[in-house]
Order: structure tokens, then sequence, then C-alpha cells
């Protein structure tokens, strides 16, 4: 495979991480395995609560993967060279994520095998074939360009011209990818949390923080355990990036939070009661949504302060909170808060097995590999161009 | 043999349709009072009527549920968050939360109410589907066809009514004495009620309204101004679950 070669070779440290990784793979793997064999039953999912952790990690990780945009666009539109070196980094970031994401579709399937019907019967009225579209599109966009950006980088040649207009398809592709995710739970006529025109916004707003976030927390990483260094002005303007987008999220849940409120029409308050203070005694999810709040409101404000935003350890820990904070508003939260109440009144209790925990870790760990060995091939072709 | 299932299920249709039509033409010209199945024809609009004071009659009655659930080989899972449900009853504040409000329809609030699909004539499951696994028909039974459904679980997201199940585990150790006459579901697809249509498709009514002893149902095509169902939606004040969210449910209640 294309420059693979660079990925099987590293020190003790990287075939440790490897290791870890593939032990996790496998777990995850030998879980599956079982849940083929027996069916969904094994996770905690039932008739009133019909999606949890799979589709939430699906829908957490497709913002993963549009916030690439955030790196792209100013590199590419607005030629901002301190982005030069990180470009890459989010385009990988961007194809890992939605390889995870198609993996938490796969998993959450009735019959898998079957899956491919999708594309046998086309059927452009449901919002699943056009995310099953638009996630292709995007996997296949960001896999050239980044291929063939790091192709030419590696040979000291400029990359094709025709590469250019492929990256300009992949902008709006990027924001494509999160609104039909979005589009694919706010059309439900029976569903009042997820019925509002403010969640794809939503969803692209807490996109735009999570991600690069995340590309923030890799590349103080990077910058310590390998050679590479983001550069200072590039964590910087993606940490103004973060504070942007993560106003923009707080707000845009707030804005949906009054509506509701002031509105208190039952179904839309019901949901946000269980979340935040529970219904029928069932409060599984309270502790998580307050964490998630309270992370939110507290890294918006270390973010807002310049002298926290530019004191790289704060900025880290800021990091951390705000892909916590956002991971359990939409890895937990917005999928399983949408089925509580049921729209027959029923408040179930929905807890992930051990084995659904297990087959998401295992993705995650796939995700995190696929991660790992982009970015070795990424460092190692810029090493060797460097010595 | 190159036919495709599909194709051949309309072909028996058809045939079905061909041996049945002369008693279809009996018992509608007998004015009984239940009409007689309708077939898929363009104007057919299939509905199910239900008097909720005659189905409250009998205390603990559920003869339609288990006539309904035995002869669709509908399993009995002991986890109860695996159930699978066709037709079911459920406290009338959960069916119409809507008409729950205080000192309203007391009468009615905390008795039991029989749900099952409504046959939207505007079925958010069908416009979700991916595979379109689940379809209208012209007469407007929503189908599903098990070997196509992919089990993404969408539809059952879609709909408002809480209709549809999915086959968490293998459903067949569960049933309990298998009617070889129709097939059994596999793990991992969805299934829901089909309004007989096995049954209308040999000029039999719905089991649910046949097994009901207060005749309780009555099942018509809405669009004759004749039939059954049309006359008992004059006769009484009817309700449908959540009208408001624009699907047509073709199930009513007479209150």
């Amino acid at each position: 495979m294309f420059m693979f070669e660079k990925a099987i070779v590293g020190g003790r440290r990287y075939w440790g991480w490897i290791l870890i990784l593939f032990f996790a793979v496998g777990a995850g793997f030998a879980c599956y395995l079982r849940q083929l064999n027996e069916g969904l039953g094994i996770t905690g999912l039932g008739r009133d609560v019909t999606w949890g952790l799979y589709i939430a990690q699906f829908t957490f990780l497709v913002g993963v993967a549009a916030s690439a945009v955030m790196v792209v666009l100013p590199y590419y539109l607005h030629d901002y060279k301190a982005f030069g070196r990180i470009t890459i980094l989010g385009e990988f970031l961007a194809i890992s994520a939605v390889m995870m994401c198609m993996l938490f579709v796969f998993v959450d399937m009735g019959q898998p095998m079957r899956v491919l019907n999708v594309l046998l019967y086309p059927t452009p009225w449901s919002m699943m074939f056009w995310d099953m579209v638009s996630l292709g599109g995007y996997l296949l966009l960001n896999g050239v360009i980044a291929l063939v950006t790091l192709g030419a980088e590696r040979n000291e040649v400029p990359p094709p011209r025709w590469i250019k207009p492929v990256i300009i398809v992949s902008i709006p592709w990027a924001v494509s990818i999160h609104t039909v995710t979005a589009f694919l739970y706010s059309g439900l006529p029976g569903r009042s949390f997820w019925l509002t025109a403010i969640l794809a916004p939503r969803f692209l707003a807490s996109a735009f923080a999570s991600g690069p976030a995340l590309l923030i927390l890799f590349c103080l990483l990077l910058r310590k355990l390998t050679a590479f260094d983001a550069g200072r002005e590039a964590i910087q303007k993606l940490a103004l990036i973060v504070t942007y987008a993560m106003a923009v999220s707080v707000f845009f849940v707030l804005v949906e939070v009054f509506t509701v409120f002031y509105s208190q029409i039952p179904e839309h308050v019901e949901h946000f009661a269980y979340e935040f203070a529970g219904v029928d005694g069932n409060t599984t999810l309270v502790p998580w949504m307050w964490t998630s709040a309270i992370l939110a409101v507290v890294s918006l404000v270390l973010l807002l302060l310049p002298s926290a935003r530019r004191n790289e350890p704060i900025l880290a820990v800021t990091c951390v909170m705000v892909f916590v904070s956002l991971w359990i508003e939409k890895g937990l939260g917005l999928i399983v808060g949408g089925f509580v109440p049921s729209p027959l009144g029923a408040v179930a209790r929905y807890v992930p097995t051990a084995p659904e925990i297990a087959i998401a870790g295992g993705i995650w760990a796939l995700g995190f590999l696929m991660i790992t060995v982009f970015y070795k091939i990424t460092l190692s072709v810029r090493e060797g161009l460097a010595a | 043999m190159s036919i495709s299932r599909r194709r051949f299920l309309g072909a028996a249709g058809l045939s079905a349709l061909a041996l049945v039509g002369k008693s279809h033409a009996d018992v509608l010209g007998g004015g009984s009072r239940r009409d007689a199945p309708a077939q898929a024809t363009p104007g057919t609009r299939l509905a199910v009527v239900i008097d909720q004071k005659k189905c409250l009659e009998k205390e603990g009655c559920d003869a339609c549920v288990t006539a309904c659930h035995r002869s669709h080989n509908v399993p009995r899972l002991t986890e109860r968050a695996h159930d699978v449900k066709w037709i079911w009853k459920q406290r009338f504040e959960d069916a119409f939360p809507e008409e729950a409000a205080a000192y309203v329809n007391e009468t009615l609030k905390g008795k039991p109410v029989l749900l099952l699909c409504n046959h939207c004539d505007n079925p958010p499951c069908v416009r979700v589907c991916p595979t379109q696994a689940t379809w209208k028909r012209e007469d407007g039974i929503v189908m599903m066809d098990w070997h196509r459904c992919i089990g993404c679980r969408y539809c059952v997201a879609a709909c408002p009514y809480g209709s549809r199940s999915f086959n968490w585990v293998d459903p067949r150790p569960y049933i309990a004495e298998l009617n070889p006459g129709f097939p059994t579901r596999t793990k991992g697809v969805v299934e829901k009620c089909n309004l007989c249509e096995e049954r209308l498709a040999e000029g039999k009514l719905p089991l649910c309204v046949e097994a009901c002893p207060e005749q309780a149902l009555a099942f018509g095509n809405l669009n004759d101004p004749g039939s059954e169902v049309r006359r008992l939606l004059r006769s009484g004040f009817a309700i449908q679950r959540k009208p408001e969210l624009g699907t047509r449910p073709e199930v009513y209640y007479i209150v």
C-alpha cells in the first residue's frame, strides 16, 4: 500500500501502543462475533431505546470528520500558511473518523450482510441513503486529497493542479455530511427532542469545537513524542477556532433551551427534564449531562480568557474538557435522550452492556490505530525530507 | 426460473383476487356488519374503526391479541425490552397523551386501548426506510419485507406510535405454538401488523376483527360512503392517534 512501509518501522514505544490498540480491536471483534451470533439483544437496547451507544458514536464522529474543514478552509481558501503543516493531519483525522462512523453504523445493523441493500435499492427520500452517499463521498475526497498532497510532498513537487477543485469541493461536502446526519433525526414527526431546525447548525457548531480541540491535543502530543512541531501560531489559531465554535455551540443549545422551556410544550420539555432532572425516578443520564454542561461552561470561560488560551498546558486541559463535554452531549445524551420518554410515555432505562462497550471501544481503538499509522507515515515522509 | 419474489407475490395476489371476487360481491351486497376485505385497487383506503365502549365490555379480554399473535407466529419473549407486538393494549393516557388533561375523559383514563399499526396514509416509516423494505400498498396497507430489511431500525425511530418491533434475538425459540401457514422471522429484522394481508388475499377479514367477541372492531374501505367503517364514523365521535403529525392514521377510535 501507498507508503505503508513507513508504518512498520518504529521504536518500542510505537509498537507497544500498536499492540495495545490491536488487543482492544481484537476484544471488540470477539464481542462483535457474539453479537452477530446472538443478535443485538446482547446490547442494552430494547423496544423503547432502539438506538444507543453505536449510533451516538457515529453521530459524534461525523462531526469530528467534518471538522477537518476548519483546517482545510483557511489553508486552501485563504492561503493561511501556518496550517500548512497540520492540514494533512486534519484530513487523516477525517478519514479515520469517517471509517469509524461507517463501522459504528455497520455494527448497529440487525442484518449486516444485507447492508448493501441500501445501494441495491437506492431510496432518495430516505435520509439514510443520503448519509451513506455523503459519507462515502467524503471518504473518497479526503482519501484522494491526502494521498495526492502527501505524495507530492514526498517527491518535493507541487501537488497537481487538478487537486485544487477536489479540495474546494471537499469544503461544502464536509458541511453536508453533518447536515445530512442531523436530518436523520430532525425530520421525524414523533420525536420532539430532535424535531428542531437548530439541530443541524448545532451539530456543526459542536463539531467545529470538538474536532479542532482533538487536533490541538494531537499536535501537542506529537510535539512531546516526536520531532514534529505544528508551530505555536497554528495551535493558537486552532484554539481561536475552538473558542468561536464552542461559543456558538453553547449559544445554539441555549436558544433551543429557551424555545423548549418558554413554550412549555410538554413533549419538548420532557426530554430535557429526563436528561437534566430525571423522569419517574430514572436519572441514568443526569450526572452525565450536568458534567457535560459544567465542562462546556468552564471550558468556554477558559477559552475566552486570552491568558488561559495562550498558556498551552491550560489549553490542553481546556481541549480535553471541550472534547469530553461534547462527546457526552452528542455521544450519549442526544440519541438516548430522544428516545426517553418514548412516544407511548415509557421511561426506559438504557445502559450499554459490557460487550456493547467493548465493541464500541474496539472501533475507537481501530480509529486510533488508523490515526497512528497515518500520522506515522506523514511524519516519516517529512523526516525523510528533512534528513 | 427468474421471477422476483415480489412479482410472484403480486401474481399470487391477483389470482387470489380472481378467486375471491365472487364472495366479495356477496358480502358487500348482503350489508353485513363488517365489510368484506377490499383488494388493492386505487380507489380503496382500508381502515379499522374500534368502538372503545364495546372494546371495554369484557374486562381483561385479549381475544384479538391472542388470535393475531398466535396466527402470525409472534414470539413471547422473556425480556420485556425485547417484546414483539403486533396488536396490544395500553392505557388510554399513553395512547392519547393529548386527550388526558385533568378531569377530562375521566371515564377513559386508565382503561386499556387497543393499539396496532395505524397503516398511515402518509407513513413516516416508509419515508425513512433506506431499502424500501417497508412500503404502502395502493389500498393503504403498510407492508414489510422481512427479507430485505437490514435492521437499521430507522422506521422504529420514525413511527410516532411505537407500532414497530425489532427482533433483538432469534424469535423462533419463543413461539409457543408454531403456525406453519405463516412465516416466522429471523433475528435482526423489524416487524409489525400487516392488517392480515394474507387473509385479505383469501377474502377473509383481519383476525382481530373476526376474533372480537363484542364485534368492537370494524374493517373496510373508507372511500366507500356505504361501508361499515364510514357508517360507524358518522355514528359517533371518533379520534385518531396524533393526527396533528400529518401521518393520517387509518385506525379510528369511537369514544
